[in-house]
C-alpha cells in the first residue's frame, strides 16, 4: 500500500493526453524536420482513443489501467510510437499488481520496467537521439531523489528537469535510430520529437502528483 | 493545400470505399482497413500479406489479387498499420500453408509486424517475415535503422506472389522473396515535397531550382540537396550509387523499374527511362524486363525512383507469371 493509487495514475494519463493534444502541432513540426511529420498527429489520436476507452470502461485497478492504456495505444497509433508507448504501459502493467495502490519505490520500479520494454522493442541506446535519451536520465533522477528521502511529487519534479535536459541534449546528437537516422549529420540541430513527447509524459506525472499527491 | 478530398480525416476510408466499388473482385474490410482478394483464403496456398502507411498507392492495396498479395493493411498516411490489422489479415488469408509478411524496413513497420507475427504464432499460424531494404541512399550500418524499403517492394510482391500462386511452400516463397530483395537496389529523387492531408502544408521546403537526392517515400529529407539539372544528369546521379553498390552484370540482365513519386507525369518518366537505359547500355548491362509508372508513390511528390534487380531465369519466369490486380495485370 502507498501513495500511488488508481485516481492519481488516471490523472497522470489524462494530463498526458491533455498535454499531447496541446503540443500536437509542435511535435509534428519537430518530426517534419527530421522524420515524417506525424508524431503529434499519431500521439494525439492514440491518447484521444485512450480517453475514450477510459470513459467507456473505467479500469478496476492500477495494473488494469496501464494495460488498457498500452493496448489502446498499440491498437490506435501505428508507426513506431504505437509499439513503443504501448509497450511502455504494458510493461508497467506487468510490474504493478492488482493492489489498490503502491508506494513511490514500486511506482519507480514500474516506470523502469516500462522503459526497459521500450529499449527492448526499439533497441535504442543512450545517445541514439530517441525517447530513451529523455527517459533514462529522468528515471535516474527519480531514483536518486527517492533514495535521498524526498517525496514522490518532488522526485518527479527532479525527474522532469532531468528529462528536459536529456531532451535538449538530443539537439546535438546524430540520430542512430528511426527515420531520423537516414539523415546522418543533418539530424544535428533538431530536438528529437520522441524525446520531447517522453518529456511530456514525465512532466504530466509530476503535474498530476503535485496537485493530487 | 489544394487536394481533391472532403475532410483530411476521411481520406483513407473514402479511398477504400471507392476502391471497393471500382474493384468488386476485392473484398474490403472498412473497419480494419484491409483489402482482401475476394476468394481468400486459398486452401493450400501460402498467404501473402503486406501493408504500410497510406499515401504510396497503388502500393499495397492495388497489388491485391491473383499472382500477388492476398491482403494489404492500410495504415494512416505514412504511418504503419497496427498489429491488430495485420493479425486479422493473417488469420483470414491463412489457407493452411502459412503466411508471409512482406515488410518495408522502417522502424514502425518492423515493430508492428513483429508484434503481429508474435500474436499470430500464438494462435498457431506459421508466419514468416521478409524485410525489404533496397534503398542505397541510406548507409547500411549499425548507426542507422538500416536501408529503407522502397521500389524493390513492388518486385518482391510480384515475384513472391507468383511463387505462391504456383503452389510453392512457405520456405520456397520466403527464399524467392529474399533473393529478389538481395538482388535489388533503388535510388530516388524529389523535385518537390509532398503534402500530408492532415498536416496541410509541404513536409519540407524545396525551391524551384533545387532537387533533393536520396529521398525516401515519406517526404523524409534525402541525402543531399543540389541544383536542378537535366534528366540525363539526374539519371546519372541516381544510377551511379545503384551500380556501385551491386554487380549487375550477368547473362540474364536486369529488371529496370522507373517509378514516379506521384506527380511526375509518364512523359517525363519515359525520358528518365530512356536515360537509365542508355547508362545501362554503356555499362554493358542488358534490360531483361521493364516496369514504368507510378507504383510506389509519395502522395503528390514530384520526382522518381529507379530500381534495378539482377535477374536470373527463375526470377524472370516468375516475373512473367500471370497477375491480376487493380494496378498490375497481365496474362490473365
Amino acid at each position: 500500500m502507498g501513495d500511488v493509487n488508481l485516481s492519481l495514475l488516471t490523472d497522470w494519463v489524462r494530463e498526458f493526453a491533455r498535454a499531447v493534444g496541446e503540443t500536437a502541432q509542435y511535435l509534428t513540426d519537430l518530426d517534419a524536420a527530421i522524420g515524417d511529420a506525424d508524431h503529434g498527429i499519431n500521439m494525439d489520436r492514440g491518447m484521444t482513443a485512450v480517453l475514450g476507452a477510459l470513459d467507456e470502461a473505467a479500469p478496476a485497478d492500477i495494473s488494469a489501467l496501464c494495460k488498457q492504456v498500452g493496448m489502446t495505444l498499440v491498437k490506435s497509433v501505428g508507426g513506431a510510437s504505437g509499439p513503443l508507448y504501448g509497450t511502455f504501459f504494458l510493461r508497467m502493467a506487468g510490474a504493478l499488481s492488482a493492489d489498490e495502490s503502491v508506494d513511490a519505490a514500486d511506482f519507480a520500479k514500474a516506470l523502469r520496467a516500462g522503459v526497459e520494454g521500450v529499449v527492448q522493442r526499439g533497441r535504442a541506446e543512450a545517445g541514439d537521439k530517441t525517447m530513451f535519451d529523455a527517459l533514462a536520465p529522468a528515471l535516474d533522477a527519480l531514483d536518486a531523489a527517492l533514495a535521498s528521502g524526498g517525496g514522490l511529487a518532488a522526485a518527479l519534479a527532479d525527474a522532469t528537469i532531468a528529462a528536459e535536459n536529456g531532451r535538449d541534449a538530443t539537439e546535438f546528437m546524430v540520430a542512430r535510430k528511426g527515420r531520423a537516422s537516414y539523415l546522418g549529420q543533418r539530424s544535428v540541430g533538431h530536438v528529437d520529437p520522441g524525446a520531447t513527447s517522453a518529456t511530456i509524459l514525465i512532466a504530466a506525472a509530476a503535474s498530476a502528483f503535485a496537485t493530487g499527491g | 493545400m489544394k487536394k481533391l478530398i472532403n475532410d483530411p480525416a476521411d481520406v483513407i476510408s473514402e479511398a477504400l470505399r471507392g476502391m471497393a466499388i471500382a474493384h468488386p473482385e476485392l473484398r474490403i474490410d472498412q473497419t480494419n482497413r484491409i483489402v482482401y482478394r475476394g476468394d481468400a483464403p486459398i486452401p493450400g496456398k501460402v498467404g501473402l500479406i503486406s501493408g504500410g502507411g497510406s499515401g504510396h498507392e497503388p502500393l499495397h492495396g492495388g497489388f491485391v489479387g491473383q499472382g500477388m498479395l492476398d491482403a494489404a493493411c492500410a495504415g494512416e498516411v505514412f504511418t504503419s498499420p497496427v498489429p491488430d490489422q495485420m493479425l486479422e489479415a493473417t488469420k483470414n488469408v491463412d489457407g493452411g500453408a502459412g503466411v508471409l509478411h512482406i515488410v518495408k524496413n522502417y522502424t514502425g513497420d518492423v515493430m508492428n509486424f513483429d508484434m503481429a507475427a508474435e500474436l499470430a504464432e500464438a494462435e498457431g499460424i506459421t508466419v514468416e517475415s521478409v524485410v525489404v531494404d533496397d534503398d542505397v541512399a541510406v548507409q547500411d550500418s549499425t548507426y542507422t535503422a538500416g536501408r529503407r524499403g522502397v521500389g524493390a517492394t513492388v518486385l518482391v510482391e510480384k515475384i513472391a506472389g507468383a511463387a505462391a500462386d504456383q503452389g510453392r511452400s512457405l520456405a520456397d516463397v520466403v527464399d524467392v522473396a529474399r533473393r529478389v530483395n538481395a538482388a535489388s537496389r533503388s535510388m530516388g529523387v524529389a523535385l518537390t515535397s509532398c503534402t500530408v492531408p492532415a498536416v496541410g502544408h509541404p513536409t519540407f521546403d524545396l525551391s524551384d531550382t533545387e532537387i533533393e537526392v536520396g529521398i525516401g517515400i515519406h517526404g523524409e529529407p534525402g541525402r543531399q540537396r543540389m541544383a536542378m539539372q537535366s534528366a540525363r544528369a539526374v539519371a546519372e546521379l541516381m544510377l551511379e550509387p545503384v551500380l556501385a553498390d551491386l554487380d549487375f552484370s550477368g547473362d540474364d540482365g536486369v529488371v529496370l523499374f522507373a517509378n514516379s513519386m506521384g506527380a511526375t507525369p509518364l512523359i517525363e518518366l519515359y525520358v528518365m527511362y530512356s536515360e537509365f537505359a542508355a547508362i545501362l547500355d554503356k555499362a554493358g548491362i542488358a534490360i531483361a524486363r521493364s516496369l514504368v509508372g507510378p507504383y510506389i508513390t509519395s502522395l503528390d511528390m514530384a520526382g522518381c525512383s529507379v530500381t534495378l534487380m539482377r535477374a536470373d531465369e527463375e526470377l524472370l519466369r516468375l516475373w512473367d507469371h500471370p497477375v491480376n490486380t487493380p494496378a498490375l495485370r497481365r496474362g490473365c
